[in-house]
């Protein structure tokens, strides 16, 4: 090849290159930029979708005005696995202002409770089906003001169950107060309380008395203190030594109450301390190690421990076990009762500690309330076996009036 | 003091200034404040094995532990009591001056007249303190032990009385019930089966009727009425055994927990 030729060559070589390469670039180019458009077009395209219909808006009732209730049916857009509608918007215009949107929900949502109104006002709702980008709004509701029940009447069967309950309480205080003999069965615990505190006036050791580690809002803890009310005026009487540590203020308080006016009951009160009812602290563990420390160190000949517990019940029942004490134990903690039963010589198992009281005093009143309590327990063994009964008829044989009334025990006894 | 008894706590110190000495050595590399870390960690082994040591014997450790955990927990809840009730939750409604001398953020709608009931009778339980006073602490006590009473009665009377009930509504021939020859020519007895169902609902059923005849206090449990109150109190009994063996595991985790605490953050015998 001459050096023209080769020249022309060259040039000629060079020059496909560079068309082919512009020529690539161009194309790649050209398939890039349609792509950037179609998507430009994409976002600003608003996907249109059906708003939320038949919004109604209703007082929620029984309450003190605060609450409105919202129901919908959802939009027609809003289907499973393809749905464009992403959630609901609720908009609220108070007293005629601006609508302001007040929750997001999700999707598929049909029902909202507005639970931020105020007796006086007047709303007007609607709900927004929202898409990405966009709300399609539902016509607005009525005009409507929460209102204000004085009665909360969907409580009524409570009502009725504790009518007749405390109804047949106050019966039969006043049948005990007229001399009427009420029998209550012997409950064994009970029985031996007074052996007990006797025990300890013969050994001449001190009683411990443990009324859990709850504070007086705690039923179990009044339960309890109620029986220290009754044994401290068998220990007043044997002039026995007394020591009660607590791990709650209000407790104490209450329980120096006690012991003292039993003390003055029993004609006693010069031999009435203070120090015989002392706050430890409010940790429970430590409140444990320091009873434990009582324990070993004082030797109680008898130890109650009533009231409410926890975790604490094996390690104090135990300790007093290890000490040889004598030990009466009650809780209506199904979980802490093993632990007593296991350790402890006397156990009062949970409705027998609110029992103990009555049983141990004697009184009218307190013998009228648990013979009231029994009419309950009566009234739910009849119920329990007419509603077993309609069940298994119900069930297994279908009949519609054993249904219609099992669902009507079911309204009656039910807790929502 | 003991001769015995101090040269057991000249022992048991010598050994906590070793441990502490050991432990911090093994932390230098570790961390910055290696001394207080093996401080601390030697610190809660030693409250640790004082406690334990009550298994034993009482002894001068265990008073030791007791004591202090009695004093700083007293300490720390009657602090928690103060800030948290007084400072944090009461002043904050009745005053925007003790808010501010407290340092409190009182939030808008805060205030609430109401709040100084609280207080009344907060001072009203303090006159105990009075020799001539005393008498006015019973009222509030009153008030404590009345409002409590009340709202426990309805709601023991909702979970312990009418849930118990509506839940014993339960079909006492299963929910598959198809004649007796389906259910003896059909007769399953896997745990899912009809036989176990319907015997799990006899359970509950004879177990809640005959329990309530055990707490019925008005009538002699004789005859009849005795049979099916000792099989109310076998119920509770098997109820109580198994509880027991479930709790018991929970408290040995808790013994594994303080094991594994001594022998890997203290000893380092494990990892």
């Amino acid at each position: 090849m001459t050096p023209t030729r080769l020249h022309i060559f060259r040039v000629i070589s060079i020059s496909t290159i560079c068309v082919l390469l512009l020529a690539s670039l161009a194309l790649s180019q050209d398939e890039a930029t349609p792509t950037t458009n179609l998507s430009t077009e994409i976002d600003t395209v608003i996907i249109e979708v059906a708003a939320p219909t038949s919004l109604i808006a209703t007082d929620h009732k029984y309450d003190n005005g605060e609450r409105i209730n919202l129901q919908w049916v959802p939009s027609i857009d809003d289907l499973p696995g393809i749905s464009t509608v992403v959630g609901y918007r609720i908009y609220r215009q108070d007293d005629g202002g601006a609508a302001e949107a007040i929750a997001d929900l999700p999707a598929k949502a049909n029902h909202y409770r507005d639970e931020n109104t105020e007796l006086g006002h007047t709303y007007i709702y609607s709900v927004a089906a929202l898409t990405d980008g966009a709300e399609f709004v539902s016509n607005p509701t009525e005009s409507i003001s929460p209102e204000r029940e004085w009665i909360d009447f969907s409580k009524r069967y409570l009502f009725l169950i504790a009518l007749i309950v405390g109804g047949a309480v106050i019966y039969f205080i006043e049948i005990a107060r007229r001399g009427k003999k009420l029998f209550v069965r012997k409950i064994a615990g009970l029985e031996a309380v007074d052996d007990a505190v006797g025990r300890a006036t013969e050994m001449g050791r001190p009683i411990l008395f443990i009324p859990g580690i709850q504070d007086m809002d705690d039923v179990q803890t009044l339960a309890g203190l109620t029986i220290l009310g009754r044994i401290s005026k068998t220990i007043a009487d044997y002039d026995t030594e007394i020591f009660m540590p607590v791990s709650r203020s209000l407790v104490m308080t209450a329980g120096r109450e006690i012991i003292k006016s039993s003390y003055q009951t029993a004609g006693r009160p010069d031999k009435y301390s203070d120090d015989m009812v002392t706050y430890i602290t409010d940790e429970q563990f430590g409140y444990v190690a320091a009873v434990d420390g009582i324990m070993v160190r004082e030797k109680p000949a008898t130890i109650f421990l009533l009231g409410a517990f926890f975790a604490e019940s094996l390690i104090l029942a135990e300790t007093g076990n290890y000490i040889g004490a004598i030990q009466i134990a009650g809780t209506a903690r199904p979980a802490q009762l093993p632990f007593f039963i296991a350790a402890c010589d006397f156990t009062l198992i949970g409705e027998e500690l609110f029992a103990a009281s009555a049983y141990l005093s004697g009184e009218p009143k307190q013998l009228g309330s648990l013979k009231g309590q029994d009419v309950g327990k009566a009234i739910a063994m009849v119920i329990l076996v007419i509603g077993a009964l309609a069940t298994t008829i119900g069930t297994a044989w279908n009949i519609a009036s054993m249904n219609s009334l099992v669902d009507i025990l079911k309204t009656i006894f039910s807790t929502s | 003091m003991k001769k015995t008894t101090f040269i057991l706590m000249a022992i048991v110190s010598a050994l906590f200034l070793l441990s502490w000495i050991l432990k911090a050595g093994s932390l230098s590399g570790e961390t910055d404040n290696y001394i207080l870390q093996g401080f601390l960690v030697t610190f809660s082994a030693f409250l640790t094995l004082s406690v334990l040591s009550f298994l034993y014997a009482d002894n001068p450790l265990y008073k030791f532990a007791e004591h202090l955990f009695v004093g700083v927990s007293a300490a720390f809840w009657m602090c928690m009591g103060f800030w948290t009730t007084i400072v944090q939750n009461l002043i904050p409604r009745l005053s925007d001056g003790l808010s501010k001398f407290f340092e409190q953020q009182p939030q808008p709608g805060d205030y609430n007249f109401f709040f100084f009931i609280p207080v009344i009778l907060g001072i009203m339980l303090l006159m105990r303190l009075s020799p001539k006073g005393g008498w006015i602490s019973r009222w509030p006590l009153a008030f404590i032990i009345g409002t409590t009473a009340g709202l426990n009665f309805v709601r023991y009377l909702r979970s312990d009385f009418i849930k118990q009930i509506s839940n014993t509504f339960v079909p006492l021939l299963g929910t598959e019930w198809q004649g007796i020859g389906h259910f003896f020519s059909n007769l399953d007895l896997s745990a899912s089966g009809q036989l176990v169902a319907i015997a799990a609902n006899w359970v509950i059923f004879l177990g809640v009727f005959c329990g309530l005849i055990y707490f019925y206090f008005s009538k002699e449990h004789k005859g009849a009425f005795g049979a099916a109150s000792k099989v109310g109190i076998w119920v509770l009994m098997l109820t109580f055994g198994a509880s027991f063996g479930y709790t018991v595991m929970g408290r040995i985790s808790l013994l594994v927990g303080r094991i594994t605490f001594l022998f890997r953050d203290w000893l380092e015998i494990i990892s």
